[in-house]
């Protein structure tokens, strides 16, 4: 099962784009293909004032993927010990069954080589002890790698120093 | 076997930090550089894309000289020698029938400024400019006015800061990294940012007020800012008593702006701008009102940016924590500066400029910039003098000065163009020579001082041998100057040779920089003391709302506000700005930028697009009166009816820059080039345009 999990900080995120580019650098990608994508929603109206969101679109890398029951050829693959998704290139034949299968649009065409690309977390970085480059160099830090049991608090706490002192004030407190 | 380098970033002017990977004379990987606190590793996407430009085949690869007419890409390749003897013998030649000062050299300020500038001392023209004028020059003069520094002395405490007002200045945009991160992370500790533009760039959608102005009006705004603060005493009194001149010429002046008269000109409510200046008062002075860099340039913008800094003036925030501070470095640790070529003995010039700049033209502008706006009126009119040769170094005219047409008739008539670039951009394909600069991963450069509250020194360092037959900037100006006789003022062989002597008096070494990239020189930060140790440079040692600079040649510190008309109907401000993957004019090529932002469009207002028949991707035609261009428009509720709005830089016509070619249009093909003369900026937001549906 995947040990890991990516967490998007949405408030620090300004939807620079950078990660798209820390990704595609590290993979040595062409014209194309994005293993990961900011999917930018708005500007709208929220109570008062203009808001944009940027929704940050890596590969889940499911517990129970879909991309690789359907792979007719084992390219698409888990790795046993940590579950990261990942494809073998030498195996795949381009068949696109992946692409089809999977619900959020992860797995990627490579136009260059005529094969399945996708996001793999930058495993070599990770089997390093290093991060995913897009963690590594995200240009606010709102992108956290770890693993999916020890979950982040920085939510939580967020939104308890935002309503620590409401009931004791009768005016907001920042 | 992978090493790291520790160096600087180029892939814009604010010059991050970085570390490289390199394997067998390859760049594996770049991040920034981890040791710097609010970089710890982040890098743009500009950063990350200085990979593609090193590999980028579609950059100049060796020296060119060209065979066919002007801009029509007919090129030979030459041998350094062959090209630099070329250059160098045409320079010779026409300053010896025009004199030194027929000869021009434009950049954008630079880490080798200080050798450029030697460049041109040393064969006698007094017309060294850079780009800084087309983009901040008013902010530079409103500073010099107020408090004796210029901006680039100037910084912000974001980190501390526990309300920033911000004038379209698009942070989260504009990407300085260091910057960002400490807004945000004031931001999390509670601090406010109130952000004022006629559009909503991504920095409004993270603001806890926006306001949508009426284009041009931000200065009826501030009036109205002040006319409440000396009202209802919001200010520092103890500091405005201390530090601050003229405080009843201001009260008197800013006297009939009242909140209800900016409402009538601004379009934000009176109760509003009330609640605003209240709201910061009470943080002072851990305020700032942010006086750069973009938003409402217009003719009279100098008086706009003197606005923003006297608010911070009357908040106590200029040498705040978390205000504004005036940049502290090397001698104010105790250390001598770094040295400069451009400080040797030169033969005096006594040339008027070209430009004008700090004279005629341009009485207050800060001549050791110049203004570069003047280039094709100086070239045209021959005035004040003949102009016949333009070397440019990363600077851009045709796509940085308004008017391109116009810029380029200019050029026609000189008689050398010479581009030291690694673009192919409209400027290098349209001149005489391209003397092709090895990129910054491929070159080291001279030493920054990073000033600030905590001074540092930053070392570009190279990182991979050049791929292409190019030279570092600082090299190519030596062996010119060396054929023309001037080689004696340049007296380094190589990058090591500048590092030592830049370093000679300041108790450093080239090893300091091994292990980190940069050497810092304190670990507090240095505020001084507000009582008595602020050091303003005015006359007054204060800061001077009634400015000295402006009152000895004859321009009102406080001259009367004109409203803004508006534009009639089917008529725009057109306006510009920039988005967080290009840099100005010279990331559009780059394959993976490309990729992200490929053209621009037109902003234009649901309401006004609706009666003139406008639907959103619909080809529509903007037209000025320098020139129509065709681009699709973006059809939102999110700008003000009265302005449209492009990004910069788009609408390349070199066919050799494949991805970016024919792609959006060019918005200094459409700007008219009319400038604020007293700040020295041209008026980029000014131009009004007729948008309609492309036939």
């Amino acid at each position: 099962m995947s040990r890991y999990y990516l967490l998007q900080d949405q408030k620090k995120c300004i939807g620079c784009f950078s990660c798209e580019v820390h990704c595609k650098t590290y993979h040595g990608l062409p014209l194309g293909p994005r293993l990961t994508q900011i999917i930018t929603v708005g500007p709208r109206m929220v109570a008062g004032v203009p808001r944009m969101s940027f929704v940050f679109m890596p590969c889940f890398h499911c517990e129970d993927p879909w991309c690789v029951p359907v792979c007719p050829t084992g390219a698409m693959r888990k790795r046993p010990g940590d579950g990261i998704v990942y494809v073998e290139p030498s195996l795949c034949v381009g068949c696109k069954s992946c692409i089809t299968a999977c619900p959020w649009g992860a797995p990627q065409w490579n136009p260059l080589t005529g094969k399945v690309v996708k996001c793999n977390y930058c495993m070599e970085r990770v089997d390093q002890g290093l991060e995913p480059s897009c963690v590594t160099k995200c240009v606010t830090h709102c992108l956290h790698f770890g693993k999916a049991s020890e979950l982040d608090t920085t939510r939580r706490e967020r939104f308890a120093r935002s309503v620590a002192f409401e009931l004791m004030n009768p005016s907001p407190v920042r | 076997m992978a090493s790291e380098v520790y160096s600087m970033c180029f892939m814009c002017s604010v010059r991050c930090p970085i570390k490289v990977t390199v394997e067998n004379d390859e760049v594996t990987w770049i991040e920034g550089n981890p040791h710097v606190p609010g970089i710890e590793g982040a890098l743009c996407a500009k950063g990350s894309a200085g990979i593609a430009l090193l590999r980028d085949h579609e950059r100049p690869q060796y020296p060119m000289i060209r065979t066919g007419p002007r801009g029509e890409g007919q090129w030979r390749r030459a041998t350094w020698d062959e090209a630099l003897d070329y250059v160098a013998g045409r320079l010779g030649e026409l300053r010896e029938k025009y004199g030194p000062r027929s000869i021009l050299f434009g950049e954008r300020t630079n880490l080798n400024t200080h050798i450029s500038k030697t460049f041109m001392k040393a064969i006698g023209s007094p017309n060294h400019f850079t780009h800084d004028a087309l983009c901040k020059g008013s902010v530079n003069t409103a500073f010099r006015s107020l408090t004796g520094y210029n901006d680039a002395q100037v910084g912000v405490d974001y980190a501390n800061t526990r309300h920033i007002v911000m004038y379209g200045r698009n942070l989260f945009e504009a990407l300085e990294i260091k910057s960002v991160n400490n807004l945000l992370s004031a931001m999390d500790k509670g601090a406010k940012l109130t952000y004022i533009d006629p559009r909503v760039t991504v920095t409004a959608t993270k603001a806890d007020r926006y306001w949508m102005i009426r284009p041009g009006t931000d200065l009826a705004l501030n009036y109205a800012l002040m006319h409440t603060i000396i009202k209802e005493r919001l200010y520092d009194a103890e500091y405005v008593r201390r530090w601050v001149l003229g405080l009843n010429e201001l009260q008197a002046f800013v006297e009939p702006c009242t909140p209800q008269w900016a409402e009538r000109e601004t379009g934000i409510p009176a109760s509003e701008i009330i609640a605003l200046a209240r709201e910061v008062a009470e943080d002072k002075p851990s305020v700032v009102f942010h006086y750069g860099y973009r938003g409402s340039h217009r003719p009279n913008e100098v008086y706009f940016r003197r606005s923003m800094i006297i608010l911070n003036a009357l908040m106590g925030s200029i040498e705040a924590k978390g205000g504004l501070f005036i940049k502290k470095g090397l001698q104010a640790v105790g250390r001598s500066d770094l040295k400069k070529y451009v400080d040797q003995d030169f033969e005096k010039i006594t040339e008027p400029r070209f430009d004008g700049s700090g004279s005629d033209m341009f009485p207050v502008a800060d001549a050791s910039h110049g203004n570069p706006q003047m280039l094709a009126h100086a070239i045209l009119n021959e005035d004040p003098y003949p102009i016949k040769a333009l070397i440019a170094n990363r600077f851009e005219p045709i796509e940085s000065i308004p008017d391109s047409s116009t810029t380029r008739r200019a050029l026609d008539k000189l008689d050398l163009i010479v581009a030291i670039d690694i673009h192919f951009n409209e400027f290098a394909w349209y001149s005489d020579v391209i003397l092709p600069e090895s990129i910054y991963l491929e070159r080291g450069d001279s030493l920054q001082v990073a000033a600030g509250l905590k001074p540092q020194i930053i070392m570009r360092r190279q990182a991979v041998t050049p791929r292409y037959d190019t030279r570092p900037g600082w090299l190519i100006l030596k062996q010119l100057a060396e054929r023309m006789g001037a080689g004696r003022y340049f007296p380094y062989e190589t990058i090591e040779d500048i590092w030592k002597f830049q370093l000679e008096n300041t108790g450093l070494n080239i090893e300091d920089f091994e292990s980190k990239g940069f050497v810092s020189l304190s670990d507090q930060p240095i505020l001084w003391e507000r009582k008595d140790g602020l050091k303003f440079k005015t006359a007054s040692g204060r800061v001077e709302l009634v400015s000295s600079l402006f009152e000895n040649a004859g321009i009102p510190s406080f001259p009367p506000y004109e409203p803004v008309q508006a534009p009639e109907e089917g008529t725009f401000r057109l306006h510009v700005g920039r988005c967080a993957v290009h840099t100005h004019v010279s990331t559009q090529n780059n394959p993976y930028l490309n990729e992200l932002v490929p053209e621009n469009d037109l902003w234009i207002n649901t309401v006004a697009a609706a009666s003139l028949g406008i639907k959103n991707g619909q080809p529509v035609e903007v037209s000025s009166s320098r020139a129509s261009s065709k681009v699709k428009a973006r059809v939102t509720e999110f700008i003000h009816p009265e302005a449209v709005f492009m990004l910069h830089g788009f609408g390349k016509t070199v066919p050799a820059q494949t991805r970016a070619f024919g792609k959006g249009a060019g918005d200094a093909l459409i700007q008219e080039n009319i400038s604020d003369r007293v700040g020295g900026s041209p008026a980029l937001d000014q131009t009004l345009v007729k948008v309609r549906p492309a036939s």
